[in-house]
C-alpha cells in the first residue's frame, strides 16, 4: 500500500520534473531549432531549387542541377596550330606553339556553359580545364591554400610563443597580454588598418622593407597584384590570429606534470629532447584541437577578403565563403548559394571526422 | 695541498659565475625576443591611434620615419570630423544595444537549458543533448543564407502610437531590424556546451539538501547554482561577446539603411566612402580603443576563458 501511494508520488514528481525541464530549455530549444537546425535543413532542401529572393517566376524543383552547375569540371585538349601549306607548327615570337583559343572551343555546345578554369601546357599540347563555375573552383583552391599555409605556420608560431611566454620570468604576462591584444580588436578595424600598412607608396610594411634592404627589395605591391594579395591576406590573418592558439597551448603546457620534465632530467635528457619526448607527447590533443579549429576557421575566411580585396584581383583571393555571399546575396540566388552551403558544411564536417579519426587511432597505440 | 684546494675552489667560482652569465645572456636574449614580438603585435595599433590625431599632411610626412609611431601633433579635428560626416553615435548604440542585449539573454537562456539538461531527468534527454553536440559542428557561415530565408518571411508585432490611439499590427520582415541582429543568436549550442559541463562537476547534495527545504528545480538553478556558476558565467559572456562585437557577415545581409547597422559594417562602409585616412584611422580608433580598454581590465578572465573554450573543445 505504501508502495502505491510512493509510486504515485513518484511519478508525479517526475512528470513535474519533466515538464520545469522542458519549460526551462524550451527558449534555448526552439532557439535553436528555427535559427540553426530549420536553416540547416533547409539549406539541403533549397539547392535542389532554382529560389531566388526577389523573382516574378515561381521557385521550381530543379533536381541536382545546382550542384552540377557547382561541381562539373571537364579537361579540353587543344592540337597546337598547324600552317596549312607548309604542314610545320607555329610558333610566337618565343619560339612557343600557338594553340587556337580555349574560348572558341568552349564556345560550342559540347562544351555548353564552361569557362576556363586554368590551362596547362604539355606534350606539345594544351589542356584546358574548364568548370561550369571556375570561379567557385578558384575558391576553393585559395581556401586549400589558405588553410594549407596558415595552419602549421599559425600553429607553430602559437606554440613557440606559449613556450616563450610559459617561463617564471617578470613582466611575462605584459607581454601574454600584447600578444593576444590583436584577437579582441574586430577584424574589420584590422584589415582596414592593414590595406595603410600594405599601401604600396607610403605602407608603413613596404618602408621597411625598403630600410631593412637598403632599398634593393620592393616596394611591392602587396594587395594590388594576384600573385601577392593571397600572401599578404595571410601574414595579416595569422598576426590577428595567433594569440588565441596561443593561450589554447598555454594552457595545455601549464597541464603537463612537472614531475614528467623532472624524471627525464634525472635520465640526462636536454631541453630540446625534453620538448620532443615530453612536451610534444603531452600536447597531442591540444595541437590536434589547434590544428583542426584553425582549418575550419580558414575555411570561414570572409572578413579580410570582403574589406580589403573584394576577392580579386583575378580572383586571387575569392572564397568559398565569399563566393556564397556574391551568389546568395549580391545576386539573389538563393538555391545556388545553398548548394555551396551545404559542400561548404560538407568540407568541415570532413576535416572534423578526420580529426576524431586521428585522436582516435593516435590514443589506441 | 693548500694550492690545489684554493684553484679548485676559484675554478668552481668560475664555473659559478660562467653559469651566472650564461643565464643572464640567456635571459637578456629572452627580453629582447619577447620586446621585438610586443613591436610586431603593437605596431599597427599604435599606428592608427597615434596617427589618429594628426592632420593627413602630417601622417604621410612622419610615414617616413619613426616618428610614424610617435604622437607629433595633438588634434581632434579628425574625431570632429567622423561626427559630422558619419552617424557614428548612432552605430555605436546599436552595437551596444544588440551585442548586450544578445549576451545577456544568452546567459539566462542556455543556462536554463544547460540545467534541464544536466540536472533534471525527463524523457529524450539524451536525444536533445546528442543533437545540441552534434550542431556545435555546423559554422554559422553553412547557414547564413537559408537564415536569410528564414528571417525575411517572419512576422512581429507591431505597436503605435499614434495620436494617443495604440495602433497593434504585423511587420511581416526582420530584415533591418535590430532583433534579426539579436534573436537568432541568443540560443548557443557552445554556451549551453560550456554550462552543461559546468553544473555536471557541481555536487548533487546541494540540490538534494534544498529539495529537502522544499525549493523547486527553478529555485535550484536561481538560487543554488548561478551564485556558483561565477566563472563559467564570465567565460560565456566573455567568448559570446567577442564573436558578437566583431560580427560583420550577418550584418552585411540583413542590415540596408543606417537605422541599425552596427560599428563594424558602419566602418566598412565609412571606409568604402573617404580616401581621408586621417578620419578613417579616427573611427577604426573610436572602436577599438573601449574594447581594448575593457580588455586590460579584464585580461585574466579574458585569456581564462579562451584557455577553457581549447580545453573543452
Amino acid at each position: 500500500m505504501f508502495g502505491v501511494i510512493f509510486g504515485g508520488k513518484g511519478n508525479r514528481l517526475r512528470r513535474n520534473e519533466a515538464i520545469t525541464a522542458w519549460l526551462m530549455g524550451a527558449p534555448a530549444f526552439l532557439g535553436l531549432f528555427v535559427f540553426l537546425l530549420l536553416p540547416f535543413l533547409l539549406a539541403i532542401g533549397l539547392s535542389f531549387t532554382n529560389h531566388r529572393f526577389i523573382s516574378p517566376n515561381p521557385t521550381e524543383f530543379v533536381g541536382l542541377r545546382n550542384y552540377d552547375r557547382l561541381l562539373s569540371v571537364t579537361i579540353v585538349t587543344l592540337e597546337p596550330l598547324v600552317d596549312e601549306e607548309t604542314g610545320e607548327l607555329l610558333r610566337d615570337e618565343n619560339g612557343n606553339l600557338m594553340f587556337p583559343r580555349s574560348r572558341s572551343i568552349l564556345r560550342t555546345e559540347q562544351y555548353e556553359g564552361f569557362g576556363e578554369w586554368f590551362t596547362v601546357d604539355a606534350f606539345g599540347k594544351r589542356y584546358v580545364i574548364a568548370a561550369k563555375d571556375p570561379k567557385f573552383m578558384r575558391s576553393l583552391v585559395n581556401n586549400f591554400i589558405f588553410s594549407a599555409i596558415v595552419v602549421p605556420l599559425q600553429s607553430g608560431l602559437a606554440l613557440l610563443l606559449a613556450l616563450l611566454i610559459n617561463q617564471r620570468i617578470p613582466g611575462v604576462n605584459v607581454f601574454r597580454t600584447i600578444y593576444f591584444s590583436p584577437v579582441v580588436t574586430s577584424m574589420v578595424v584590422i584589415s582596414v588598418v592593414w590595406v595603410f600598412l600594405y599601401n604600396p607608396d607610403v605602407g608603413l610594411i613596404n618602408q621597411f622593407i625598403q630600410a631593412v634592404s637598403f632599398g634593393r627589395l620592393g616596394p611591392f605591391n602587396w594587395l594590388g597584384s594576384a600573385q601577392s594579395a593571397m600572401i599578404a591576406i595571410i601574414i595579416m590573418s595569422i598576426w590577428q590570429g595567433v594569440g588565441f592558439q596561443m593561450v589554447i597551448f598555454l594552457a595545455g603546457l601549464q597541464g603537463i606534470p612537472q614531475v614528467l620534465y623532472e624524471a627525464a632530467q634525472v635520465d640526462g635528457a636536454n631541453a630540446i629532447q625534453r620538448f620532443f619526448y615530453v612536451t610534444l607527447p603531452q600536447l597531442r590533443n591540444t595541437i590536434i584541437f589547434v590544428a583542426i579549429s584553425t582549418t575550419i576557421l580558414a575555411f570561414r575566411l570572409f572578413t579580410q577578403v570582403d574589406v580589403m580585396t573584394n576577392g580579386g584581383p583575378h580572383d586571387a583571393t575569392t572564397t568559398v565563403v565569399f563566393h556564397m555571399v556574391e551568389m546568395g546575396f549580391r545576386r539573389q540566388k538563393i538555391g545556388y548559394a545553398s548548394a555551396i552551403s551545404v559542400v561548404f558544411f560538407l568540407i568541415v564536417l570532413a576535416i572534423a571526422l578526420v580529426q576524431h579519426r586521428v585522436m582516435r587511432s593516435r590514443s589506441e597505440v | 695541498m693548500t694550492m690545489t684546494t684554493v684553484s679548485n675552489r676559484s675554478g668552481f667560482a668560475a664555473k659559478i659565475g660562467r653559469v651566472r652569465a650564461a643565464k643572464a645572456i640567456k635571459l637578456g636574449l629572452t627580453y629582447a625576443v619577447m620586446i621585438i614580438l610586443a613591436f610586431i603585435f603593437m605596431f599597427p595599433v599604435v599606428f592608427m591611434i597615434v596617427s589618429s590625431f594628426k592632420p593627413n599632411a602630417v601622417i604621410f610626412e612622419d610615414l617616413r620615419s619613426i616618428r610614424a609611431f610617435v604622437p607629433t601633433v595633438f588634434s581632434l579635428d579628425n574625431y570632429h570630423a567622423v561626427f559630422r560626416r558619419t552617424n557614428f553615435g548612432r552605430f555605436m548604440f546599436n552595437s551596444i544595444f544588440i551585442v548586450t542585449t544578445t549576451v545577456a539573454l544568452g546567459l539566462v537562456v542556455n543556462s536554463m537549458a544547460a540545467y534541464a539538461l544536466a540536472r533534471l531527468r525527463w524523457k529524450g534527454r539524451m536525444l536533445v543533448l546528442s543533437t545540441i553536440i552534434a550542431l556545435l559542428i555546423i559554422p554559422f557561415e553553412a547557414i547564413a543564407i537559408p537564415l536569410l530565408f528564414v528571417v525575411n518571411s517572419l512576422p512581429w508585432p507591431l505597436v503605435e502610437i499614434a495620436n494617443g490611439m495604440v495602433r497593434l499590427g504585423l511587420e511581416h520582415s526582420w530584415l533591418d531590424t535590430y532583433q534579426v541582429q539579436i534573436v537568432p543568436f541568443v540560443a548557443d549550442a557552445f554556451s549551453i556546451f560550456l554550462f552543461y559541463q559546468f553544473f555536471l562537476e557541481v555536487p548533487r547534495e546541494l540540490d538534494e539538501a534544498a529539495l529537502v527545504d522544499g525549493a523547486g528545480p527553478f529555485r535550484i538553478y536561481w538560487n543554488i547554482l548561478m551564485p556558483l556558476s561565477r566563472p563559467v558565467l564570465a567565460t560565456v559572456a566573455i567568448l559570446q561577446f567577442l564573436v558578437r562585437w566583431n560580427d560583420y557577415l550577418w550584418p552585411v545581409l540583413v542590415t540596408q539603411g543606417e537605422k541599425v547597422r552596427p560599428l563594424t559594417l558602419g566602418m566598412a562602409a565609412f571606409f568604402g566612402q573617404t580616401p581621408d585616412w586621417g578620419q578613417i584611422l579616427a573611427f577604426a580608433t573610436m572602436i577599438t580603443l573601449p574594447v581594448l580598454i575593457v580588455f586590460l581590465l579584464f585580461q585574466r578572465w579574458f585569456i581564462r576563458s579562451v584557455a577553457s573554450s581549447g580545453l573543452k573543445g
